[in-house]
């Protein structure tokens, strides 16, 4: 079975964001770039997945001008057999985002989804759950376990108060969660390696969707700033200060 | 204008993040309904209709949303979208798993995790882990939302909505519902709890934990953690606070243990009053608490304790 894994280019998660000047945006230029981590986990999994015997081939996609590429590659040096550019220098929308991958769902005929669950920029946590709704395939959010038996697949996910199990019948959308493993590192002849393993580039302009922007960016704006409190002495101290100061004890 | 708020629940109570969500919608402004689609959910229901400025509670009792299964849940919402401008969920598991099918199925964006309401189509929302904050306009004509209850306090809960049945079934077919294992507790929920307090790597294995017990009866509160206490193995991840675990945001919020990565911080920095304990003196954490104390937790928590 295929697995077509969707990947983002993004900050890399070490590096703190600043804002930029006149609030437009947040300042990328010069900054380090890195794959989602989320994604790195959905890499992960498909590639065990295939080394399991359960996949027979993985591709590793995403969407973005040609810098994605360097993630892309790190994606086929950690083992994904091929991989996918679509060429845009738009910041789509995560529906716009989904509307290409269902065109590419469509090509290629994944038995398996397998994407992060959010990306640490946008924070949006849509697209996984945008593209099952479209392609009318069951999804297996925030995922901690996924276990491939027959034509389904079972998913364990992390919900608030502790975990929910779903069988979905294949072909299915998972979406990564912290917890489903930890990636490995890519080895140097795995690196180079990934050198030679196909990319194909296409240009979002030749998938005939509308790919106008849904949403505005209006400004964006450090977050306000807590200011340090007092460091106290004693634990007698602290709890006379929570009774009487700031009263959030009795 | 019309909004649809989607109740967040367990078909046995009305979880309390739904009151704030409805503040977020009267922020909004206009005539809110509010949907309960459960299995046996009478109970809910009946929480529904008293939650103050909503107008009508909708009550979808079947089988079929028993689980809140996104893939049914989301068409039974797209369904009933073509009267509202608004559609609102709770920006909590179960929302942020049923919503982007919604807002798909819609073909409208998504607005994720608003924290505030600027006008009927600008919202704003924290973007890299709250490190930068976006104020975000919709130009869709129907708004899908969903909202981090942090940003908004609780409506009141002695109001009389009127309830309507519905008999909608919208069973996609494709998933089923398996198992699930949820935390026993008598605790309060982190995500409700008026009082937080979390232990981090410096509670040096899960056993301490029990160190937070004792504490968190005598002030009613919620037991959390760091990430780095997860990735430990300390306690496990439906306890994390953090981007990557629960937004929380308490009336009092004691960190033990805990550095203050910026990712901890993310979960917890909106709580009105932060207490550190922790034996580093250069730690972050004490440039965001109001008060800190620079001591070994292992003396700190048996004295607190017996002083509370």
């Amino acid at each position: 079975m295929k697995v077509l894994v969707p990947i983002k280019r993004v900050i890399d998660y070490n590096v703190k964001v600043r804002v930029k000047p006149d609030q437009s945006n947040v300042d990328l230029a010069n900054t380090k770039m890195a794959i989602n981590p989320f994604c790195e986990i959905a890499v992960e999994e498909a590639v065990r997945l295939k080394e399991a015997g359960t996949a027979t081939e993985v591709i590793a996609i995403s969407i973005g001008d040609k810098s994605c590429q360097e993630q892309l590659r790190t994606a086929l040096a950690l083992g994904a057999d091929r991989a996918i550019q679509i060429e845009t220098d738009e910041n789509l929308d995560a529906l716009n985002i989904a509307k290409l991958l269902k065109k590419v769902v469509e090509e290629e005929q994944p038995q398996l989804v397998i994407l992060g669950k959010q990306s640490i920029d946008s924070d949006n946590n849509q697209t996984g759950q945008m593209l099952a709704a479209l392609t009318g395939m069951p999804q297996g959010t925030f995922a901690s376990v996924v276990k491939v038996e027959g034509e389904k697949v079972n998913v364990t996910r992390e919900i608030d108060g502790g975990l929910q199990t779903v069988a979905l019948n294949l072909p299915a959308i998972v979406t990564t969660d912290l917890r489903l493993n930890e990636p490995r590192y890519a080895s140097l002849p795995n690196i180079m390696k990934a050198k030679r393993k196909p990319l194909a580039v296409k240009s979002a302009a030749d998938f005939g969707i509308d790919l106008t922007a849904r949403t505005k960016l209006l400004k964006v704006t450090p977050p306000a700033q807590r200011q340090a409190g007092i460091v106290v002495e004693s634990v007698d101290e602290l709890v006379e200060k929570l009774k009487n100061e700031a009263k959030v004890i009795s | 204008m019309s909004i649809l708020v989607i109740a967040e629940h367990d078909n046995s109570s009305l979880k309390a993040e739904t009151l704030k969500t409805v503040n977020a919608a009267q922020k909004i402004g206009g005539d809110i309904t509010l949907l309960v689609a459960g299995y046996n959910c009478q109970n809910a229901v009946d929480a529904a209709s008293k939650v103050n400025g909503v107008s009508k509670v909708l009550a979808c009792d079947n089988a079929a949303y028993e689980h809140q299964l996104a893939e049914n849940v989301s068409l039974l919402v797209t369904e009933l979208a073509a009267d509202y401008e608004h559609i609102l969920a709770t920006a909590l598991t179960t929302g942020k798993n049923f919503m982007p099918r919604v807002a798909a199925l819609l073909d409208v964006s998504q607005i994720s995790d608003i924290i505030d309401v600027e006008s009927s189509d600008t919202f704003v929302r924290p973007i890299y882990a709250g490190n930068a904050i976006a104020t975000v306009q919709s130009l869709d004509s129907k708004k899908v939302i969903t909202v981090r209850t942090t940003g908004f306090d609780a409506v009141a809960t002695d109001g009389n909505a009127e309830v309507v049945t519905l008999d909608t079934v919208t069973d996609a077919g494709t998933s089923s519902h398996v198992s699930d294992e949820l935390t026993v507790s008598e605790r309060p929920d982190l995500g409700a709890a008026s009082v937080v307090i979390s232990g981090g790597r410096g509670m040096q294995n899960g056993d301490n934990f029990k160190l937070l017990d004792g504490i968190a009866d005598k002030l009613g509160a919620a037991i959390g953690a760091s990430r780095a206490a997860v990735d430990a193995g300390f306690v496990p991840n439906d306890m994390q606070v953090g981007q990557t675990g629960k937004i929380v945001a308490p009336d009092l919020y004691i960190a033990v243990g805990i550095s203050g990565a910026i990712q901890h911080l993310a979960g917890m920095k909106d709580s009105k009053v932060i207490v550190a304990i922790n034996k580093d003196p250069e730690a972050p954490i004490f440039q965001v608490a109001d008060y800190g104390i620079v001591t070994d937790l292992f003396d700190a928590l048996p004295e607190l304790e017996s002083k509370l």
